[in-house]
């Protein structure tokens, strides 16, 4: 009868481990190349407008950012509600953009200086007063190309 | 018949797939660029004479510090903002040399001469909100698209695309050179027809 005789090994063998290593590298990649890099974290609320005419901002390495809106959560003790420019990773003032633009292109490449963009990252709820306040600075030392940094949508999305 | 220990399975291949799902994700995300409203704007050197510009060539829009709108001294409503832009630009009531013979408009006399001449003038004030500047930027900005678009489905009708698509490849890194070089007089073309004359006002004070 020993043609019914239950053997003794008959579990499953474990799976192999082997390629574990090489899943995770594969996710590792993967998240590597889709992330996008902040420079700065943000310390103002930053929920921007919607349009659709939009350009895309390609050439991330001529784009000088200037972020402003009302400081974020921790940040409203110590600095209030008023709406705030955040240059790099501090609070800044109007008086501060005309330095920070020639810091900024003072970093770039020679040929790169005369090309730059302005990426104005404003929140909403911002009054126009603080942005003519920057473009204004950003007149003085000739950093004339901005861009109004938008999210993808409908115009109507801005009016409630 | 003897029942054997299930076989092992054979791992060797699973980093050749590993790879290939990597390679796949690598082609096909794109990753996530900014985009925006693109604005130029006027160097501080003061114009020593002004031109003087007739006033039926200003269309002026002014955002008060309630976010309303005032264009051309009557109240409108943000979503009418679009076709009053368009019927400006493309009114072409000029006559002999100042006639512009593409516009479709009404050709009042009151109204603005040629797309060349036409100007848009933005005013706001220190309170008006962001978002409803935007708005009204995407507005104005939409009337200049949308009248190129015309055009350019007119002059090229093999093109396939309109001008706001044209414009996306020609500024897209990735497209050719010799793509670039085609599409470059097209473009140029039709912002010669509509050139995009959008005047900022400095802000009023709001006592």
């Amino acid at each position: 009868m020993s043609k019914f005789k239950k053997k003794k090994g008959g579990e499953l063998p474990a799976i192999s481990t082997a390629s574990l290593p090489d899943i995770v590298f594969m996710l590792l990649f993967f998240f590597m190349v889709a992330t996008v890099m902040r420079d700065s974290t943000l310390m103002v609320q930053n929920s921007l407008p919607a349009a659709d005419q939009i350009q895309k901002l390609d050439k991330k390495d001529r784009v000088m950012y200037i972020y402003a809106g009302k400081p974020s959560g921790r940040y409203s003790d110590k600095y209030g509600s008023q709406a705030r420019i955040q240059l790099n990773d501090k609070f800044a003032d109007v008086g501060d953009v005309a330095a920070f633009v020639l810091a900024e292109r003072a970093s770039k490449r020679q040929e790169l200086q005369n090309v730059l963009t302005t990426a104005l990252k404003v929140d909403g709820e911002t009054n126009m007063g603080l942005i003519t306040d920057i473009k204004q600075e950003l007149r003085k030392v000739n950093a004339l190309k901005i861009n109004y940094t938008t999210r993808v949508g409908d115009y109507t999305q801005n009016i409630n | 018949m003897a029942k054997r220990a299930a076989p092992e399975v054979n791992a060797g291949s699973m980093a050749d797939i590993a790879f290939l799902l990597l390679i796949f994700f690598l082609v096909t995300t794109t990753i996530e660029t900014d985009s925006g409203i693109n604005r130029k704007l006027p160097p501080t050197d003061e114009v020593v004479d002004p031109p003087v510009i007739k006033q039926r060539n200003i269309f002026t829009v002014v955002v008060n510090k309630d976010n309303r709108l005032l264009v051309e001294e009557e109240l409108m409503d943000i979503s009418e903002l679009r076709e009053a832009a368009i019927a400006f630009l493309d009114n072409g009531g000029g006559q002999g040399e100042e006639a512009c013979d593409y516009c479709k408009g009404k050709r009042d006399t009151s109204s603005s001469d040629n797309p060349e001449k036409a100007i848009i003038s933005l005013k706001n004030d220190r309170e008006t909100s962001y978002k409803v500047y935007i708005a009204v930027q995407n507005e104005l900005v939409a009337a200049y698209n949308d009248l190129r678009d015309r055009e350019f489905a007119l002059l090229n009708p093999m093109a396939g695309m309109t001008y706001t698509e044209a414009q996306k490849r020609y500024s897209d890194p990735r497209s050719t050179a010799t793509e670039k070089a085609k599409l470059k007089p097209m473009l140029d073309e039709v912002k010669s027809m509509y050139p995009q004359k959008l005047s900022e006002a400095e802000p009023s004070k709001t006592n």
